[in-house]
């Protein structure tokens, strides 16, 4: 009998914003001003960070939080968490909570590996005997085995990081709230915690996972929640939720590059924009596995210039490299006017594992004109590519291949 | 498994609070775990990678107290009548320090720990609270130093001993009781911890840590006790321990009023204005 684990009835979180010119920075500024005007109201600004959620979650169920930045996720989850306080409507809890917003909250740089699992496991609710029973599973899943009387200031990042989340996943409480803590660690660390967030939902226990990382959210979660501009725009199953996030509003479709200042090369021809087009026109942040879209380079070129050569990298979000679409490798050189314009990389689809992946553009001739790192975020949307229900796993490789099995026409019999 | 029979109750609702709210101790004593490693972490890492170690809480009292001695015995020529002039500094100087410490740290409390308070809930009172366990060891160790004294001089102060952990206490209660107010108003206006730093040496002084309260001309002495709540508890301190005279105890009884109401003040104020800390910090 399913039952509720959580209940959010009516959530809203508004913040004051006071104006930089008029607040109080110190004591005495405000003493002053209550003083001289012991009647005047500060003039403040009202702003709503989360407003009217409601929603469900049943126990034993990973429910999914996605949403752009500023769309509430962290607002939530800090209320769920009881971090910061509601302003309206009520939150049934039923369990105990352990979140987990940070990985190694609390850890102390000058304490050994042994005392920070007791002060951070402490910090995130444990009692020091379920750490103490816990203990050597904790440090076998860290994998630190060797380093637990050494200062953590003396650990590399990636083991600092095991550390901390070995303490969070042995957290026992029946409720679990995780904010994108997927993101870091190795490869191979990120599938153990992977893993062990499906153990903790097969056993009974709900879970809360904030991502940006829409693979992930499908393959962990069995229902999801779309938060945008502060109130709730899906709640439901996992592909609708990625469907509503993914459809985001026309203005967030363009990468406008003509802001960014981060950019190398000479400056004789620039990319102002960059973006991605669907095979019926449409533009999109997302596209599937196989399917052929276009990527527009918009550009500005003060003066014409010859044999200029386009070329865009694809990368996966930690920065490796997926695959290099280079005008030249392809015999194509331009000519290109004065003026503004578009070229258009037609991209017959990506045979690539569904996750966020990034652009970056470059254009080149007789030397380096513009480089853009990041000038473009994307999608491969996480389709049941084979249609059984199974989904790649990061593990697994960057790639899908077009493959399948069978067995060989004759077959041997037994003797 | 998790019995479904718990589940008809929700274990906690949230809601928007409003006002003063109730002190939850319940809670504090179920994150009293949380409470120790903290109050461990602030020892080990005191005196981590330090040559004399523990030894320091030792040292700074006795250097401290000489140097008071020598200023106020000496120089000025205000003898404690009836003690050790040295002991008598040094046991105003242990009580003058459980309440400075105590004081600082708590009004420390929150922004110091800005990321805990900002990433991860518990109950918001263990931080001042955990300061004060350290406060309350390292006075422990410097108060062995009082008691070798004692058994040195061959002064034993009696039946009043037993007030001993009372006098304790009570400073703690007063310190905290502004600490935390002080921690409360620090989350907005970090003034505080401006200005605390420059008081506190000169509460010293305004304190009978180095005098006796006797060497204050005789009409002002009520004022000064009435002004000043941690005189009385200074003097019930040497009582319990010197066995020095007897705080007149009109004094005692505002000193002892005082602590527990500014205590209660104090948490009240911080409860109340706790809600706000992980956004305003």
């Amino acid at each position: 009998m399913p039952s509720n684990a959580i209940s959010i009835c009516g959530v809203g979180k508004e913040y004051t914003i006071r104006h930089d010119s008029d607040a109080p920075t110190t004591l005495a500024e405000a003493i002053v001003r209550r003083v001289r005007h012991p009647l005047a109201r500060t003039t403040r600004e009202q702003f709503w960070a989360l407003r009217d959620v409601s929603f469900d979650v049943q126990r034993g169920e990973v429910l999914g939080l996605i949403g752009g930045n500023g769309a509430g996720k962290s607002t939530l989850l800090k209320i769920l968490s009881r971090i910061t306080e509601m302003t309206e409507g009520a939150v049934d809890l039923y369990g105990r909570v352990g979140s987990l917003l940070e990985v190694g909250t609390g850890f102390n740089q000058e304490l050994t590996g042994r005392e920070n699992i007791f002060l951070n496991g402490t910090i995130l609710g444990m009692r020091r005997a379920e750490i103490r029973e816990q203990f050597d599973a904790i440090v076998a899943f860290a994998g630190v085995e060797r380093f637990l009387d050494t200062p953590v200031k003396h650990y590399s990042s990636g083991m600092y990081v095991r550390l901390a989340f070995a303490v969070a996943a042995h957290l026992r409480s029946e409720i679990l709230i995780v904010d994108e803590v997927l993101a870091v660690g190795d490869q191979e660390f990120q599938r153990k915690c992977l893993g062990k967030m499906r153990d903790v939902a097969l056993g009974g226990r709900t879970v809360i996972l904030v991502s940006h990382n829409m693979a992930a959210i499908s393959s962990l979660c069995s229902t999801a929640v779309v938060l945008r501009a502060g109130r709730l725009a899906f709640a439901g199953n996992v592909s609708g939720a990625v469907e509503e996030y993914l459809a985001r509003d026309a203005a967030d479709m363009v990468g406008d590059l003509r802001g960014r200042r981060d950019r190398t090369g000479g400056g004789e021809l620039r990319a102002v924009s960059l973006a991605l087009r669907r095979a019926n026109g449409d533009l999109t942040r997302s596209v599937r596995p196989w399917e052929p879209f276009e990527i527009m380079v918009g550009y500005e070129s003060p003066a014409a210039l010859h044999d200029v050569m386009f070329s865009i990298d694809i990368e996966l979000a930690d920065g490796t490299r997926v695959a290099t679409l280079h005008s030249d490798f392809r015999g194509e050189r331009f000519d290109v006017p004065a003026g503004e314009g578009t070229y258009y990389c037609e991209v017959h689809g990506l045979p690539l594992r569904p996750d966020s992946y990034v652009l970056n553009i470059s254009i080149g001739g007789h030397a380096l004109y513009d480089y853009v790192e990041r000038a473009l975020s994307f999608e491969i949307e996480p389709v049941d590519v084979f249609g059984t229900g199974r989904l790649p796993q990061r593990s697994q490789g960057p790639l899908i291949a077009d493959y399948h099995w069978r067995a060989a026409e004759e077959v041997t019999p037994a003797v | 498994m998790i019995d479904d029979s718990v589940a008809i109750e929700p274990l906690r609702t949230l809601r928007p609070t409003k006002g003063w709210v109730s002190l939850e101790l319940s809670e504090i004593v179920q994150f009293r775990d949380l409470l120790m490693e903290l109050a461990r972490r602030d020892i080990k890492l005191r005196y981590r990678q330090t040559l004399l170690g523990i030894g320091w809480v030792l040292v700074q009292p006795l250097f401290a107290a000489g140097m008071l001695t020598f200023a106020f015995g000496v120089v000025a020529g205000l003898k404690a009548e009836g003690t050790s002039s040295f002991l008598f500094t040094y046991a105003g100087l242990l009580v003058w320090n459980a309440f400075a410490w105590t004081l600082s740290k708590a009004s420390l409390s929150m922004v110091g720990n800005a990321y805990l308070v900002s990433k991860v809930y518990f109950p918001r009172l263990i931080l001042p609270l955990s300061g004060t366990l350290s406060t309350l060891l390292d006075f422990s160790v410097s108060l062995s130093v009082l008691v070798a004294g004692l058994a040195v001089l061959h002064i034993w102060p009696g039946w009043p001993l037993v007030l001993l952990p009372v006098w304790i206490l009570l400073v703690i209660f007063l310190a905290l009781g502004a600490g935390l107010i002080a921690a409360a108003l620090t989350v907005r206006y970090r003034d505080i911890q401006h200005i605390l730093p420059i008081l506190i040496p000169f509460l010293l002084y305004a304190s009978p840590v180095a005098y006796q309260v006797e060497h204050i001309p005789a009409q002002y002495r009520s004022l000064f006790y009435v002004i000043n709540p941690l005189a009385g508890l200074i003097g019930g301190f040497r009582w319990s321990t010197l066995g020095t005279a007897m705080p007149p105890v009109p004094a005692l009884m505002w000193s002892i009023a005082l602590s527990i109401a500014l205590f209660l003040f104090g948490a009240a104020v911080f409860r109340r204005t706790e809600r706000e800390f992980a956004d305003a910090i």
